[in-house]
């Protein structure tokens, strides 16, 4: 792992992976919100960092200047050739739609949309009920759990998995590429692995789901034509990759940030309990306050905004958490309030890339709240108990113990 | 109350859905639409709350 030299000065050398904003990324926001809306760092590559919603979401929607054709917030390896030293499909459309621009966005994008309708998504409610049951009764009546590891972060693996088609028994083996590729982005050695790990896997998917197409997301994308042909290996490879490092890491965030929240929260958990109704609303403040996902964006061409000289080729960081925290946008934004009526938070991004998994992410939230609420509706975080946080592209908490 | 989704700015995100599904429906790619041509009294509390909660500001009120 790189060393972090510890960041002096937030406004113009921050660094998103540096344990401080790991851990506290809120003062830092409020602080550069105050005095330097956009900071600015020369760490990994020249990259900028919005903090307030206004700048986070006109940006977003400013596709001309701003491009996702490389969407990492560590940059990793994302200038050099993908198919360097590679024979097979051709990898230069990354992650489609996520990591592209229209009109190669507008055509995979409605390839997904339909498997993650809200129509859809009601479908897999009860897969997820179930997986939550299982998992609860491994240890609700032991007294203590770790709520990110046992819990949170087994449930979204084996929701994609099922969509994807592809066996819930690697479940363990794709949390470890996800991961190796987006929390640990920052160590060639793991970055590669996992996204190795990821490449040949679904390589020989799409061999065998060729030969034995199923009904699901791969056999689909195998199968479908776009203006009479179809789609090119490397696009279909892309998406299925898409689909389960997009689906992994960033619900179990969410679902483990809430859980830390509840047991840290005993107002905000025992009415969520008395008061289930307040679910639905309770859900979008929670992904608001703790939304887990930074995307990023390439400038096109140098332009000035908001009086920050951008080079063509710089990275702007996509803080969505910081727009949800921003006061200017929210009424007292640091206070959870699980009933707040006006909540137009961006948790899910905003503009043409809106996460195509929302109505999935949501309802798996939803539901693995109620399923822990409904079995172990009184809990608190471990005397003592050290929690460990992810940062850079997706925060959450990745070890999160809890006794009840 | 009559309400109009512009389909230019509705990116699908559902929160109207979500807030007030006897108002509104969401197709296959998230597009939004109103599926009530005046929205009764009793619903124009969760039809304002729609409005307030779209991150795309996609939703209007085009008469009271």
């Amino acid at each position: 792992m790189t060393e972090i030299a510890p960041v002096k000065d937030w406004a113009t050398d921050f660094d998103v992976l540096e344990p401080r904003y790991v851990k506290d990324p809120f003062s830092i926001w409020d602080d550069l919100r105050g005095t330097c809306p956009i900071a600015h760092t020369n760490r990994r590559k020249s990259s900028w960092l919005p903090t307030r919603y206004e700048d986070v979401t006109a940006i977003a929607h400013d596709i001309e200047h701003f491009s996702s054709l490389k969407v990492a917030v560590i940059p990793g390896d994302e200038d050099e050739d993908p198919n360097a030293d590679f024979d097979g499909p051709n990898l230069e459309y990354g992650l489609p739609p996520i990591s592209s621009d229209p009109p190669l966005h507008t055509w995979t994008r409605r390839l997904l949309l339909p498997w993650f309708s809200h129509k859809r998504v009601d479908g897999y409610v009860p897969l997820t009920r179930g997986l939550c049951t299982k998992l609860l009764d491994g240890f609700a009546d032991s007294g203590h759990a770790d709520a990110a590891a046992d819990y949170a972060q087994q449930i979204p693996v084996r929701v994609i998995a099922h969509i994807l088609g592809v066996s819930p028994d690697l479940s363990d083996t794709f949390t470890g590429w996800v991961r190796d590729v987006l929390e640990f982005a920052d160590d060639a050695e793991r970055r590669q692995r996992g996204a190795e790990g990821l490449l040949n896997y679904f390589l020989g998917q799409l061999e065998e789901r060729r030969a034995n197409p199923g009904d699901d997301l791969l056999s689909e994308l195998l199968t479908t034509e776009v203006d009479g042909k179809p789609v090119d290996d490397g696009i279909v490879l892309g998406m299925a990759a898409l689909a389960l490092i997009a689906g992994v890491d960033t619900t179990w965030s969410a679902i483990g940030s809430s859980l830390w929240h509840l047991a840290t929260h005993p107002d905000d958990r025992k009415r969520l309990v008395a008061e289930p109704e307040l679910m639905p609303t309770a859900i979008e403040e929670l992904l608001r306050a703790y939304s887990p996902v930074t995307m990023a964006r390439e400038v096109t061409e140098d332009v000035v905004y908001a009086g920050c000289p951008m080079k063509a080729g710089d990275k702007v960081l996509m803080n969505f958490p910081a727009a949800n925290r921003d006061p200017e946008a929210f009424e007292h934004p640091e206070v959870v309030q699980l009933d707040r009526a006006h909540n137009r938070h961006v948790a899910f991004g905003s503009g043409i890339h809106r996460c195509a998994g929302s109505n999935l992410a949501r309802m798996e939230l939803q539901v693995a709240l109620e399923e822990w609420l409904a079995r172990i509706p009184d809990f608190s975080l471990a005397e003592g108990a050290e929690v460990t946080w992810a940062g850079g592209q997706v925060r959450g908490p990745r070890i999160c113990p809890v006794v009840f | 109350m009559k309400l109009r989704v512009d389909p230019d700015k509705c990116q699908g995100h559902a929160r109207c859905y979500g807030l007030a599904p006897e108002i509104f429906d969401v197709d296959d790619y998230g597009l939004a639409s109103v599926i009530v041509d005046v929205v009764p009294p009793e619903l124009e509390e969760k039809a304002r709350l729609a409005v307030a909660n779209c991150p795309e500001y996609a939703i209007e009120i085009i008469s009271e």
